[in-house]
């Protein structure tokens, strides 16, 4: 349980976190001192205490999301000490625990920044781009019925393991906050893959990809540079080759789907 | 707009021009060195010059000449296209503090500043040798050529054109040591068999291609001692 620092003691800390009203206000970082954090701590409690304390002082708690605590759902988004979701790879900012950081250290807190991404309040920032990229083609159009039989389409195993490891993507946007050019390459390129690699997703193929890419340059994100941050602060190891995918999905679909628009 | 135009204008299209016009540029790249490891032979230059005089009237050489300007002019245009379309992406507000040096090579980040270099130095190279051997007056060599060789061993002598092109030349291994690999990435030509390979390629492509053209200005400028 203990982690890297089995006798760690209670840590005090200084938290520079950026603050701002609603969407159309200014926002700015302000400091503040937490005490008695314990290292098994996870960050969001951490943060949990702090607001805790602002509460008892009458302030306003500090804004920001989180849902499932378990490293699934995406929402807990914070960009702490420069990194998406801190320091430690492979991890969601829910997953990562305050045994990572020693007493007296100074931690910065920011949203996600991204032109498509606007904060909300606080450290909250409104991330429905990526909803609205996956509206545009990231789906299977099925009819209902009876449930099908499980065997009934064979999948190679090492084609489904593959797009399995696509379908992880948790659509934090860990990728975009780290992109110097806040691409959402990393993002869509695993939807678009696994559903190429699947049988169920032959029918929507090149409509899928011309839309979905079409929806990411309207909502304003980046191009792709292939830095490679995105893959690096993955929580779940989406990887660049998914980005090779998309890119050939993309030159097939346009070279040879019959949309004219 | 037409289907052909969309698609080529969407940030995919237009990284799939840069990685073409890339590539482009760098089969250019090794023709360019080929020919010009010739300034190595001892001969006065004789060598050098026949191969500079069929180079600028060789109507085929010519014609294709025209192929690489557009290759640098797609080249250049995209570049500038994409950084602003990426500009505007990452939003008004920075973060205050952004350690992406531990999650990303540095050569990776600064493709435009390092094409930057490289279209500065462009611009010297092609108005020294470039312009002044198609437009200028040199004098006839021994053969009766153009005696282009004396100009590029007496511009290798001074220390300052010495120091640009080194430096160019190191900002051109540095936009190929992530330009190469990268522009299969983006044209999806990646395999797990081939991948390995091609990443290795285009770093041996980079420094052996760039450490060739560095040569020439230091191995003039030190032989005059
Ligand atoms: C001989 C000269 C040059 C060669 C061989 C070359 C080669 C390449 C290659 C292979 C790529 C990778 C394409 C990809 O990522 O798909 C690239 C990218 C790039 N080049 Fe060049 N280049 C040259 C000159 C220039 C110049 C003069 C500029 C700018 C003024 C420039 C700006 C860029 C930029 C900004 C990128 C990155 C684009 C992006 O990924 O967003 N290059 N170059
Ligand atoms: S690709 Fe990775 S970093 Fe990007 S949204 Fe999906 S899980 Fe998050
Ligand atoms: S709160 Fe759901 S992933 Fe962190």
């Amino acid at each position: 349980m203990a982690g890297n620092n089995p006798n760690a003691k209670p840590m005090n800390l200084t938290l520079r976190v950026w603050r701002q009203r609603s969407r159309q206000s200014d926002g700015q970082l302000v400091d503040y001192q937490v005490k008695d954090i314990s290292p098994e701590m996870s960050f969001l409690e951490m943060l949990d205490v702090l607001n805790e304390n602002l509460l008892h002082k009458g302030e306003e708690p500090v804004a920001f999301d989180h849902d499932c605590r378990e490293g699934i759902c995406g929402s807990c988004n914070l960009f702490i000490n420069g990194r998406a979701h801190g320091p430690e790879p492979g991890t969601t900012t829910c997953q990562l625990h305050m045994r990572k950081f020693s007493d007296g250290d100074t931690i910065v807190i920011e949203p996600w920044r991204a032109a498509a991404f606007p904060v909300n309040k606080d450290l909250s920032v409104d991330r429905s781009a990526f909803d609205r990229i996956i509206q545009a083609g990231g789906y299977v159009s099925v009819n209902t019925g009876g449930v099908p039989d499980a065997n009934e389409i064979p999948i190679p195993k090492n084609i489904a393991d593959r797009a399995f490891d696509a379908a992880t993507c948790i659509g934090c946007g860990a990728c975009v906050a780290a992109c110097k050019n806040a691409s959402a390459m990393l993002f869509v390129s695993a939807k678009v893959s696994q559903l190429a690699l699947l049988p169920q997703g032959q029918v929507e193929r090149k409509t899928r990809v011309e839309n979905m890419v079409a929806q990411m340059d309207k909502e304003g994100f980046g191009a792709c540079s292939n830095i490679g941050s995105c893959a690096a602060e993955c929580p779940v190891g989406i990887s660049l080759e998914n980005i090779a995918i998309l890119n050939r999905e993309f030159l097939n679909a346009k070279a040879t789907s019959n949309n004219l628009a | 707009m037409s289907w052909l135009s969309k698609a080529l204008s969407s940030s995919i299209g237009r990284k799939i021009i840069m990685a073409v016009t890339g590539l482009f540029l760098c089969s250019f790249l090794v023709i360019h060195l080929v020919g010009n490891l010739q300034l190595f032979k001892n001969d006065g230059g004789a060598a050098f010059n026949i191969y500079s005089h069929f180079m600028g009237t060789n109507p085929v050489i010519r014609t294709i000449e025209w192929v690489l300007v557009a290759g640098f002019v797609f080249h250049i245009y995209e570049s500038i296209m994409l950084t602003s379309r990426n500009k505007t992406a990452r939003g008004a507000q920075g973060y205050a503090v952004n350690h992406n040096e531990q999650n990303s090579p540095w050569q990776s980040r600064n493709m435009g500043l390092l094409g930057t270099i490289i279209l500065i130095f462009l611009l010297v190279h092609l108005y020294n040798f470039f312009y002044r051997a198609r437009f200028g007056e040199l004098d006839p060599d021994i053969n009766n050529n153009d005696d282009l060789y004396t100009l590029v061993v007496s511009s290798f002598q001074q220390w300052w054109y010495v120091v640009l092109y080194v430096l160019a030349q190191a900002a051109l291994a540095f936009h190929l040591i992530h330009g190469f690999k990268s522009a299969f990435q983006t044209l999806g030509l990646t395999h797990r068999k081939y991948t390995p390979f091609i990443t290795y390629f285009g770093y041996a492509f980079s420094i052996i291609v760039c450490a060739g053209f560095a040569a020439m200005p230091l191995y003039f400028f030190f032989k005059q001692f």
